[in-house]
């Protein structure tokens, strides 16, 4: 039934985790739909024949029908909304599960630019055109681009989102079968739009593992050719964290941020990914690759509580691969552990005390 | 020039009180000038109908060139570049100089006034302004043309339209000074409903064509500036660099969207809206029956009129936009698609009892009940958030709201044609070539757009100018279909034209409608009633003796 109805709506295989729910209700919103303008027709064509004009005339004098009553109207009018609104709950409950990426997924950063993908590895590979992935594992993938709006879309596994210069933008599958998926640009960018196509290919954990994970130029990597021929590198890698302590250096970041819990002009970087961040107006939001790269780019919209809005702003200061390197290398610290010696953590501070720092920068 | 006159007629005639004879029609005397400096209603609709017909012209011709090129992956008969220069022209030229005008300034400057038993418009020179300002916006669009064309998509998107190498300003600046025409029009709709309504006339005596233009008077006041005001901030992003939008310069890129949207998604009602008037008054004439509920029909339109507003950002669901936003978008845009839905099952209860017969105009009523409740059903499917993911900026999308917007408000527009040329031009077309031109653009346009449904489905991006090659077979069948339609419209043209020249002359109420337009003569005279009309009837009282 489902690869029917898959068939009939010409729809593209279902190769993501995702992709066959969401399909399910693709048909169920299509076949009630299609059902009601099939009704809507063949009122329309019974009240044509039984009431079709006889004469020319002026026909005979007919009694004004009664319109309809409120009940009518008003029934009809809650039924569809109910209707229509049990659409919009499923729809919604699915754009949730696309929204939240399940945590500790792999994790891969996308520069999209005229008109071509790249895609980062925290290894430190890059490919061009290319996505590799392992099936059955999540792969979120954390996404900019150097110029103008592009849209990251694999019809196969149903997820499409924008990719926008100056944000990061996240989104999230896994790969149930292994196979080769094409990438589309959807979103309108210029001369070579519909040029701009890539491909994702799922390989097997192990596979992926054996030919990918490791560094390229490895031992028995020149056999592969995915490496030989998208891998590159010049067989010393720089993982992307590595790359990321350079950028911060060269920048300046770590004249205010540090790496070790130690608090100091700005919130230190250990434990900050993945964590809540309290705000000095509003709810707390969680430090993902969007809310590190929006606080690269505009640092006073959402300013971490108990720090002052002095850090100037890095848009256009800062590439996006620089980008893509300092949120890896702040991923990297997700779980570093603190110094002892940074005074916000030690041990026997009592929590209630220092209780913003503790929400905040340096979860328990 | 002449002193302003809001009431009285024009014309050297005195209107005779009680003459049996037929006073001259407003067609008839003066010259070329006399129409060009003309401050009466229907010489200034006639001219919008050349004019708009001139724009869908250029429109439909674009289209063809853009499906004759998809007929294969590659090239087929333009570059890149000139291709995404003309679906850029297509979407400006069909948006703004078709479909948000056509209906208002055509049927609506030409049948307001006769069905409010007014003379003319509140304010006649404001409406002459109006056309001249449309001509003046459509001439600064055109220049893009001389100067290279634009290629940032109607959507003028940001980043890409202030970076791109092409004339994105002379567009931004003619839709701008279009959006001044279509203010223009607006707030005269508005104030002449309100203050030339004739003895008798109360509000829920109004033609449903008035409510609908009323409600589309109101999104035009209101939407049109913010449009107006983002076009000009991406000029001067592009010519001063100012970096309103611009994130190279420090803007926001999504600010732009929701800016655009905020116009552009109730634009979608500003089209729709007139066409569903239309709708509502020849599905009444062509079964004499009124409509199964005024009041579902009037209050709806305003009831889309007014959650239009506030259902832009379902266009933004895959542009980062936060889970809260996407499911208040989503529900507010399934609260638009019940009013809709509303309507579309009084329109069919509206036959129920009723004498039917099946005029080109009713034949119109058909396809757009089909277009409307197929795209509209299809309008629900896309707002519903997850599955919009999958389908957004696919053709999809292109057939759903060609379906919509063009599938409804051609239809209409074609319905009206038919249904008020008596009115206008005091002459019949020919019933059966009408007939094969109706049917060939309905099995056109259905042939042309449900291959893009399935191709959206497929996983096609649109505006793609090479395509992989399984999408072909579909995009052959599209262009066919593309074809047929445009030997129908062609043949409405003939036939149309031929009608205009040479039709049958007619009586005054062909179709024995009981609306109120047609108690003046057809054509009208130029004060349209020789008497002040007092109202004493509904606009659909059936039961009544005419």
């Amino acid at each position: 039934m489902n690869e029917l109805m898959r068939r009939l709506l010409f729809l593209p295989p279902q190769a993501s985790g995702f992709a066959r729910d969401f399909d399910y209700l693709h048909y169920a919103v299509i076949t009630v739909s299609m059902l009601g303008v099939l009704a809507v027709a063949l009122a329309l064509l019974w009240f044509s024949f039984k009431y079709r004009r006889r004469t020319q005339t002026t026909d005979p004098a007919r009694p004004r029908p009664e319109p309809l009553t409120h009940a009518q109207e008003f029934g009809t009018a809650f039924g569809l909304l109910a209707l229509f609104v049990g659409f919009w709950c499923f729809g919604v409950r699915q754009y949730a599960v696309m929204q939240r990426v399940p945590p500790g997924g792999l994790l891969v950063y996308v520069t999209a630019k005229q008109w071509m993908w790249s895609f980062d590895y925290a290894n430190g590979n890059r490919t061009n055109e290319t996505l590799y992935v392992p099936t059955g594992r999540t792969v979120e993938l954390a996404m900019t681009s150097r110029d103008v709006i592009h849209s990251f879309y694999v019809p196969a596994f149903r997820i499409k989102k924008d990719v926008i210069p100056g944000r990061t933008t996240s989104v999230w599958f896994s790969a149930v079968r292994p196979g080769v998926y094409p990438i589309f640009c959807a979103e309108y960018c210029g001369l070579d739009h519909s040029v701009m196509r890539g491909r994702v290919v799922a390989l097997t954990p192990n596979e992926f593992a054996e030919r990918f994970e490791r560094t390229p130029r490895a031992p028995g990597g020149a056999t592969h050719p995915l490496a030989e021929a998208e891998l590159g590198g010049n067989g010393e890698l720089t993982s992307l964290a590595a790359r990321g302590e350079r950028v911060a250096a060269a920048r300046g970041c770590l004249r205010c941020h540090t790496l070790d819990g130690t608090p100091h002009l700005g919130p230190s970087w250990a434990r900050l990914y993945g964590h809540e961040v309290p705000l000095e107006s509003g709810a707390p939001v969680v430090a993902d690759a969007a809310y590190l790269t929006e606080s690269m780019m505009e640092p006073l919209a959402k300013v971490h509580r108990g720090f002052s809005p002095i850090m100037p702003t890095y848009r256009g200061i800062l590439q996006p691969a620089e980008t893509a390197a300092l949120v890896e290398l702040i991923r990297s610290l997700a779980d570093a552990p603190i110094q002892p010696t940074a005074p916000l953590v030690s041990a026997d501070a009592p929590a209630v005390t220092l209780p913003t720092a503790l929400d905040g920068g340096i979860a328990p | 020039m002449t002193a302003p006159s809001l009431t009285l007629p024009r014309t050297v005639e005195e209107p005779p009180l009680l003459a049996p004879a037929a006073p001259a029609d407003y067609l008839h005397g003066g010259g070329v000038r006399s129409w060009l400096l003309t401050r009466d209603h229907k010489r200034i609709a006639v001219m919008f109908l050349g004019a708009t017909s001139l724009s869908l012209l250029l429109g439909g011709i674009l289209a063809l060139l853009l499906r004759v090129e998809l007929l294969t992956p590659g090239p087929t008969i333009m570059s890149a570049g000139a291709y995404n220069r003309s679906f850029t022209m297509h979407g400006i030229v069909m948006v703004f100089m078709f479909m948000i005008p056509a209906i208002p300034t055509v049927f609506g400057n030409f049948l307001l006034p006769l069905m409010l038993g007014a003379r003319d418009v509140a304010f006649p020179r404001l409406n002459l302004a109006s056309f001249y300002v449309y001509l003046l916006g459509s001439a600064i669009t055109l220049t893009s043309l001389v100067a290279g064309g634009a290629d940032m998509g109607w959507t003028f998107y940001v980043p890409y339209s202030t970076t791109s190498p092409s004339a994105v300003a002379n567009v931004a600046f003619g839709v701008f000074v279009l959006g001044l025409s279509s203010v223009m029009t607006g707030i005269n709709f508005i104030v002449t409903v309100h203050t030339m309504r004739t003895a008798g006339l109360s509000w829920h005596r109004l033609p449903l064509f008035v409510w609908s233009l009323y409600g589309t008077s109101i999104i035009q006041v209101l939407a049109t500036p913010v449009l107006g005001m983002s076009l000009l901030l991406v000029a001067a992003d592009r010519l001063f660099g100012i970096g309103i939008f611009d994130p190279a310069l420090g803007g926001d890129p999504l600010l732009f969207q929701h800016l655009f949207w905020f116009y552009s998604h109730p634009a979608v009602y500003i089209m729709i809206l007139p066409a569903m008037g239309v709708i509502s008054e020849v599905v009444c004439v062509y079964s004499r029956n009124p409509p199964a509920s005024y009041r579902a029909i009037a209050y709806s339109s305003l009831g889309i009129a007014l959650v239009g507003f506030l259902t832009w950002g379902h266009h933004l669901f895959v542009a980062g936009m936060s889970l809260f936003d996407g499911a208040v978008f989503g529900v507010l845009s399934m609260f638009v698609a019940v009013f809709s839905a509303i309507k579309v099952f009084t329109w069919t209860a509206t036959l129920r009892r009723g004498s039917v017969s099946f005029e080109t105009p009713m034949l119109y009523f058909f396809w757009f009940m089909f277009l409307f409740a197929f795209g509209g059903m299809t309008g629900v499917a896309v707002a519903t958030s997850s599955l919009d993911i999958h389908w957004h900026d696919t053709y999809f999308v292109v057939a759903h709201f060609h379906f919509i917007m063009v599938g409804g408000t051609l239809t209409a527009y074609l319905a009206a044609l038919h249904y008020w040329f008596p009115k206008f031009f005091g002459r019949r077309y020919n019933e059966r070539w009408a007939t094969i031109a109706s049917v060939t653009v309905f099995v056109g346009f259905v042939l042309t757009f449900v291959p893009q449904f399935l191709l959206g489905n497929a996983g096609m991006p649109r505006r793609y100018y090479a395509y992989p090659p399984e999408f072909q077979w579909l995009n052959v069948l599209s262009t066919g279909g593309a074809s047929i339609l445009a030997a129908g419209m062609l043949l409405t043209l003939v036939e149309l034209g031929y009608a205009l020249a040479a039709g049958p002359r007619t009586e005054r109420n062909p179709w024995g409608s009981r609306s109120y337009e047609w108690l003046s003569a057809s054509p009208p005279p130029t004060e349209n009633f020789e008497n002040e009309l007092v109202i004493a009837r509904g606009p659909y009282d059936y039961h009544l003796p005419e």
